[in-house]
């Protein structure tokens, strides 16, 4: 089988086993969507004349925030589990290729984090009053955000488990710049605008504001473009970081990758 | 032909010398054990040989490619057969067999490797369900489902009860009956003795010893020991020669509790290591 054959082939795997192991499921899908049903059911401020509210505004950043969860994280964790367990440890006995083992994680957080961002858009639509957009521009700027979200975090998520020695200090590793990009993206605290210039200008280096802030032009009427740091949706800037990212993070990947945990 | 071939083998820890100088040669078809004592090499050998792990030194030829720069089409040749990884646990045996079939160029059938390490009850069961045993046996069925020319075993059995040791040296014969090359490590001398057409004694980063099982350490030609008892009590006589021993003996009559025996792999194991310590 070819090297794509094989990767879908690892894909397919990689999904059964990721919702069969129910806390790492349980746990994936959950974070974000218990920070949005609290801190949603907190904002109830609206956007002057827009209509808009604050709650609806987080659901947009959420479906940006699960995806990374679903990707960065979730990656970070599961590869750092399989250097430990011996999945790696087998597949490099075989005649596998390490890149059909990243397109495996690949697919299992592009099936992961379309269930995530259904999810949050589910909770947004219940109890927040989000609207799906109608419009087939608005879906196609979500597909190539929703792309290029999923490949450069998995990639950052695959190089990040190199740092982490074992499945459990992965969590960490992975949870603390989740958590803290999050708040200095603008995505707990909005509208992003409200936060200190300095802060944003370091988020602005990270995906996260980035997927976050496409997510909301698609979420979002174009009137509240006003609210984000430019003054407009920046699609073109963000499709370059996010871009940028994903060629990086396959750069870190192969530069870091390392079947097993012994050094030498 | 070869399938392995070993000329001044080194490979040290920063301060620790793990392989002091190996030479080491296993033709096609053989089953060859590395016995030794913890810390001897055997391990750091045998990841060398599959291309997990660099050396300092020495010439290695594993089925005429260095490992160093193995390719995949070489890797397809090979069956690693892994003693402690606990992976796939939610997959069922099947699913697991079925999928690493896929890596292969020429994979085995996927029942028959199912049946033949004896997993046929647990096809559909889960791998975390398996016991000890039969997560060995699905490990030696993910090394030998690309129909390898060459398996690696590393102390396959460390942990197995008596039957259980027993069934897996069962699957070891028959792989080695289809003429698969076995390299296996091990400190129980039961199993090299077993299964093994050749072994050699790691000690301390070299090879000390190296025979058939039957002759390993000199000891087919070693002393005998006869042991009898009559009238005068128990008699004990190292020789040479204990045919004729026993024959001059027994001209009186039954010699009672009559027993010759040679020294056991493990004296001479012993012997061995115990030399270089």
């Amino acid at each position: 089988m070819s090297t794509v054959a094989l990767g879908l082939a690892r894909g397919g795997i990689e999904v059964k086993q990721f919702f069969r192991s129910r806390e790492q499921a349980v746990f994936t899908f959950a974070f974000p969507l218990l920070i949005l049903t609290l801190l949603g059911s907190i904002f109830n401020r609206a956007y002057e004349g827009t209509g808009v509210t604050a709650a609806q505004v987080f659901t947009a950043s959420m479906v940006g925030a699960g995806i990374i969860s679903t990707s960065f994280v979730n990656l970070t964790i599961s590869v750092a589990a399989d250097r430990e367990n011996g999945t790696l440890m087998r597949l490099r006995g075989t005649p596998l290729s390490a890149v059909s083992y990243f397109m495996g994680k690949i697919v299992l957080v592009a099936v992961a984090s379309l269930g995530q961002a259904i999810l949050v858009l589910g909770i947004g639509a219940l109890l927040y009053d989000v609207h799906l957009p109608t419009s087939l521009d608005k879906w196609l700027t979500f597909g190539w955000v929703f792309v290029l979200a999923v490949v450069s975090c998995s990639m950052l998520g695959i190089a990040t488990s190199a740092i982490a020695r074992s499945g459990q200090g992965a969590a960490a590793v992975a949870n603390v710049p989740y958590v803290g990009l999050q708040f200095i993206s603008g995505v707990y605290v909005g509208p992003i605008t409200t936060l200190p210039v300095g802060m944003v200008t370091v988020a602005s280096f990270f995906p996260i504001k980035w997927v976050c802030q496409g997510f909301r032009s698609v979420f979002l009427p174009d009137a509240m473009a006003k609210w984000e740091m430019a003054g407009t949706w920046e699609l073109g800037r963000t499709a370059a970081v996010l871009g940028a990212w994903s060629v990086a993070g396959l750069v870190l990947c192969l530069l870091t990758f390392r079947w097993t945990s012994n050094r030498t | 032909m070869t399938a392995i071939q070993v000329r001044g083998l080194r490979k040290s820890y920063q301060d620790h010398v793990a392989v002091a100088g190996i030479d080491l040669e296993v033709a096609q078809g053989e089953v060859f054990a590395l016995l030794g004592p913890n810390g001897a090499g055997k391990t750091t050998t045998v990841e060398i040989l599959e291309g997990h792990r660099g050396r300092d030194a020495g010439e290695v030829a594993v089925l005429g490619q260095d490992p160093a720069t193995g390719t995949s089409a070489w890797r397809a040749r090979l069956g690693i057969v892994l003693q402690t990884a606990t992976d796939a646990a939610q997959l069922s045996v099947l699913e697991t067999v079925r999928h690493f079939a896929k890596y292969y160029p020429r994979p085995r059938n996927v029942d028959d490797v199912i049946d033949l390490c004896g997993l046929t009850e647990k096809a559909n069961a889960r791998v975390k369900s398996l016991s000890g045993g039969q997560r060995r046996r699905l490990d030696v069925a993910l090394g030998i489902i690309g129909t390898p020319d060459l398996v690696f075993l590393d102390e396959p059995t460390t942990g197995f009860d008596p039957e259980a040791r027993r069934q897996f040296w069962g699957l070891i014969e028959k792989l080695a009956a289809d003429g698969t090359t076995v390299l296996l490590t091990t400190h129980y001398l039961d199993e090299a003795e077993a299964l093994a057409n050749r072994v050699a004694v790691l000690a301390r980063g070299r090879i000390v010893a190296e025979g058939t099982p039957g002759t390993l350490g000199g000891r087919a030609t070693a002393e005998a020991i006869v042991r009898w008892t009559d009238h005068n009590g128990p008699h004990e006589v190292r020789t040479a020669t204990p045919t004729a021993l026993v024959r001059e003996m027994s001209g009186n009559g039954e010699l009672n509790g009559l027993t010759v025996t040679r020294p056991s792999l493990e004296d001479v194991y012993l012997n061995l290591v115990g030399d270089e310590k």
